[in-house]
């Protein structure tokens, strides 16, 4: 257990030291978002790496913190740190709620499911203009503050996201290594023996379900706050699919390796700028190749090929 | 009773019969495709996400031949079928078969992956504009009772059927029909007879890929064709299957035809702006209450 | 023990089961034999909660338990193993044991992702208990191997310890010797008696008749989904229905 607690000291230190070597530019901005990625995706992994369980809607419970953040700060007033948790929590109740049924199905089914889940919250964000903006979005969110401070800037943001992300990542790691997570990869490789063990498996999904949609909700919260300006285009299906890339890339069941996954397809883009539009093929071309030859993602896949190309080159220099 | 209220009753019938037969329109469209779902899902138990973009290949294809091609419209749409299934052969070959650990969550993964190329690699081709097909014999409306339908609502339904005819006729009179069902009732005992398991893997896919751009081809005179539109359809053609047991036959026309009728009530009378959210909410409570369909039987088995 | 009574089980058309009745003695090692499509598997799913019968009912100390799923068994004290052995094959032997622990053990979701202190604890003390069951069954030299690559033999023994982790009252074994060698049954023969010698009771389901004959102290035998006989050894062995079930009448 040391060696996790100092991966995770090295980790943040070289998050928190970042900032000084890039400078407050462009790229800060995209680290910035990194960081919510990278929440999003250690979230989801929970559900889909640790549990086994395809969740195709995640980007819904995102949207939804974002809405009630933005939605009960800007039109009603309330104070943000106020209603990040209150938010949380209702989505969380609201997953719990939605998880019991729908966490009875398998596979498909509830690969489906989720998708459908995911578009009827899309729907709800674009149709209800009244609220939510519709289409066109909703700006002129506030930006969270501590008394007189008030995190405006890029610097600031980058500090205030990590902070959060960091603590999520150190619960996963936490829960990851504990008789939870190991509950959740008992569920996911026989859910049957785990039954036959006393896992009562039907609980746990829907707990880690719900567990995976609070923290979505505070990471839309945290979005909303930092963009200051949102609109239903970001929580579709796409914004699913982009997260469910990030989390198969960078290695199911591994925690870092959502990180690896959130940082790679958030930076890329950024690096191939003319393939805005053409992100959707690369997405879909990297879930093919990696599902075919990388299955464990690219945290097992790379020291894997390594190991093969040295031992290779061994076998061949002894010949 | 006063005349008033008699005619606002006939409006309101009127309404009403034009939604149900819309609705049973796009509701042969919603079959087709859950058709294909449910020939792949019974031959090889995997939900093809990618179904939805043979629908929206027949449309493109079409679209492409009698544009750019210069083809008439009755070699247009053939060849359009043609190419959509070679996609589909190819996704079968490249993307299905050589796939090592085929967990659920590796099919899933990988057919989306999959729908997703297809999608991007659509835009990049023929861009993100929408285009519609001429319709198939003009655009006069024809008058029913007060409703009105126009004659591609009529080839859409006619196609349909003649599709579904076809559909049961190969899988219960030709041999390898007959060997594709056995596939579905028993892998292992298929195999063991000689039939080449493989074999109706592809065939299976063959066969979802053409019906889903036959549905493609007639229903985008209707309602526009563009690089995006399979994934509704599919999903929504989806839940027909889903309705309708996921069997190939008579429950799942009855599933798409509920669902688009449902959804075309829901539309006109409550509110068209969440009309996809009706087909998905429908989705959500069957798999929430009859995972089986509205015509299967439930599992003794609990686990 | 377990008591069951008038278990019927229709599958369509099909009566796998016809008004099935026996008692378990506590402490017994008891055996389930019958030829092959006598209803045994289709008995132990029911009775350990994968399938509910269509009618009959199933005691365990006393409660009606029909229709309870596994993981509630488990608590009340009750564990199955499988035919085909259910591992989890991506984490080691010692996870796989540990995780039979569950039931043992409390923290959840918010103290372990937050490492509470008893949370911390209580892992120290699963992996310590789970460490001796692994010795009880033999296997503690491969704790740290990967289930999914253990050797047939081993991973029975694995599944076994895992089971009793759960410190069951009542043990059921769906067809143990399977896939074993004739060493490696009798070392399974040996660990079943040193289960009960702990105090737990065990009830077979076997094709091995050896085996069968050789540890159990009562068996039942089943035929065509009914219930045909029941005794010692000695009494079904001698039992001239038992033996025409399994040689075939002659017509």
């Amino acid at each position: 257990m040391k060696s996790e607690l100092i991966k995770f000291l090295f980790f943040s230190t070289i998050i928190l030291l970042i900032p000084f070597v890039i400078g407050d530019g462009y790229l800060l901005n995209v680290m910035v978002f990194v960081g919510i990625h990278t929440m999003l995706a250690v979230a989801l992994n929970l559900l889909l790496g640790y549990a086994g369980q395809i969740s195709l809607g995640h980007a819904g419970f995102f949207g939804m913190g974002a809405y009630l953040s933005a939605i009960l700060t800007t039109t009603y007033g309330f104070n943000p740190w106020f209603v990040m948790p209150a938010a949380a929590v209702i989505v969380g109740t609201l997953a719990f709620i939605i998880g019991l049924p729908i966490l009875k199905l398998k596979g498909h089914y509830l690969a489906m499911a989720t998708l459908g889940l995911g578009i009827i919250f899309y729907i709800t964000f674009n149709e209800s203009v009244e609220m939510t903006g519709g289409p066109s979005g909703f700006s002129s969110i506030p930006n969270l503050k501590i008394g007189s401070f008030v995190f405006d800037s890029d610097l600031k943001n980058y500090y205030l996201i990590w902070l959060f992300t960091l603590i999520i990542v150190l619960l996963a790691v936490n829960l990851a290594s504990s008789r939870i997570g190991r509950a959740l990869r008992a569920v996911h490789d026989s859910e049957v023996a785990a039954r036959v063990a006393g896992v009562n498996s039907r609980l746990l999904k829907v707990q880690i379900f719900a567990m995976s949609a609070v923290v979505s909700s505070i990471a839309g919260s945290l979005y909303a706050h930092t963009m200051t300006f949102i609109s239903p285009a970001s929580f579709g299906f796409n914004f699913s699919v982009e997260l469910l890339t990030m989390v198969v890339i960078g290695g199911l069941a591994s925690v870092y390796g959502s990180f690896l996954g959130a940082a790679l397809l958030t930076l890329l883009p950024e690096f191939l700028r003319a393939a805005h539009d053409y992100d959707i093929i690369i997405y879909g071309a990297l879930l093919v190749v990696m599902v075919m030859f990388m299955p464990g993602g690219l945290v097992r896949g790379i020291p894997d090929l390594y190991r093969k190309i040295i031992l290779r080159k061994g076998a061949v220099d002894n010949a | 009773m006063s005349l008033g209220v008699f005619r606002r009753g006939i409006m309101l019938f009127d309404q009403i019969l034009q939604y149900v037969l819309s609705g049973i329109s796009t509701g042969a469209i919603y079959a087709l495709i859950g058709i294909g779902f449910s020939i792949i899902y019974n031959a090889t138990g995997i939900i093809n996400f990618a179904q939805g973009e043979f629908v929206m290949l027949g449309g493109m294809f079409t679209l492409f031949f009698l544009e750019t091609a210069k083809l008439p419209i009755w070699a247009a749409a053939p060849t359009a079928i043609l190419a959509s299934t070679v996609i589909g052969l190819l996704f079968e070959r490249l993307a299905i078969r050589p796939l090592k650990h085929p967990t659920p969550i590796n099919l899933v993964i990988i057919t989306i992956g999959g729908s997703i190329l297809i999608r991007g690699l659509s835009m990049l081709v023929w861009g993100k504009d929408t285009h519609s097909l001429p319709p198939f014999s003009g655009e006069n409306p024809i008058h029913i009772y007060g409703a009105t339908i126009l004659p591609q609502h009529l080839w859409i339904i006619c196609i349909t059927a003649v599709i579904i005819v076809l559909n049961k006729f190969y899988f219960y009179h030709t041999i390898s029909g007959k060997a594709m069902r056995a596939c579905s009732y028993n892998r292992r005992a298929a195999g063991l007879v000689g039939i080449d398991v493989r074999r109706m893997v592809l065939f299976s896919f063959i066969i979802s890929s053409g019906m889903g751009a036959v549905a493609g081809i007639i229903v985008a005179p209707l309602t526009m064709t563009a690089y995006d539109v399979g994934v509704m359809l599919g999903l929504k053609g989806f839940c027909a299957a889903i309705l309708g047991g996921m069997s190939s036959g008579i429950t799942t026309v009855v599933g798409g035809l509920i669902l688009g009728v449902l959804e075309s009530l829901g539309a006109g009378l409550i509110s068209s702006g969440y009309k996809d959210a009706i087909a998905f909410i429908i989705l959500l409570l069957i798999l929430f209450v009859r995972p089986q369909g509205l015509f299967g039987k439930a599992d003794s088995e609990r686990v | 023990m377990l008591e069951l009574d008038g278990v019927t089980q229709v599958f369509g058309g099909v009566r796998a089961l016809e008004d099935v009745s026996f008692t378990i003695k506590q402490g017994d090692i008891t055996g389930i034999i019958g030829p092959n499509g006598a209803g045994k598997t289709t008995l132990f799913n029911i009775v350990t909660g994968i399938y509910t019968q269509t009618s009959g009912r199933i005691m365990f100390n006393g409660k009606d338990v029909s229709g309870l799923p596994p993981e509630r068994l488990a608590r009340l004290g009750m564990v199955r193993t499988f035919q085909n052995i259910e591992l989890f094959g991506n984490m080691t032997v010692l996870e796989n044991v540990m995780v039979g622990l569950h039931t043992r053990s409390t923290s959840g979701l918010l103290a372990c992702s937050l490492k509470m202190p008893w949370a911390v604890r209580e892992e120290k003390n699963i992996r310590i208990a789970a460490l001796k069951w692994l010795e009880f069954a033999g296997i503690a030299d491969l704790a740290d191997v990967v289930a999914g690559n253990l050797p047939f033999g081993k991973g029975r023994l694995l599944e076994i310890a895992r089971a009793l982790a759960v410190e069951p009252g009542i043990i059921l074994m769906d067809e143990p010797a399977a896939g074993l060698n004739n060493q490696e049954t009798i070392g399974l023969a040996a660990l079943i008696r040193r289960i009960r010698d702990m105090g737990v009771t065990v009830v077979l389901v076997e094709h091995d008749m050896e085996l069968v004959m050789d540890i159990c102290d009562r068996i039942i035998v089943l035929n065509l989904g009914k219930k045909l006989a029941e005794g010692t050894a000695r009494e079904i062995q001698e039992n001239p229905e038992v033996i025409s079930a399994y040689l075939g009448e002659d017509n």
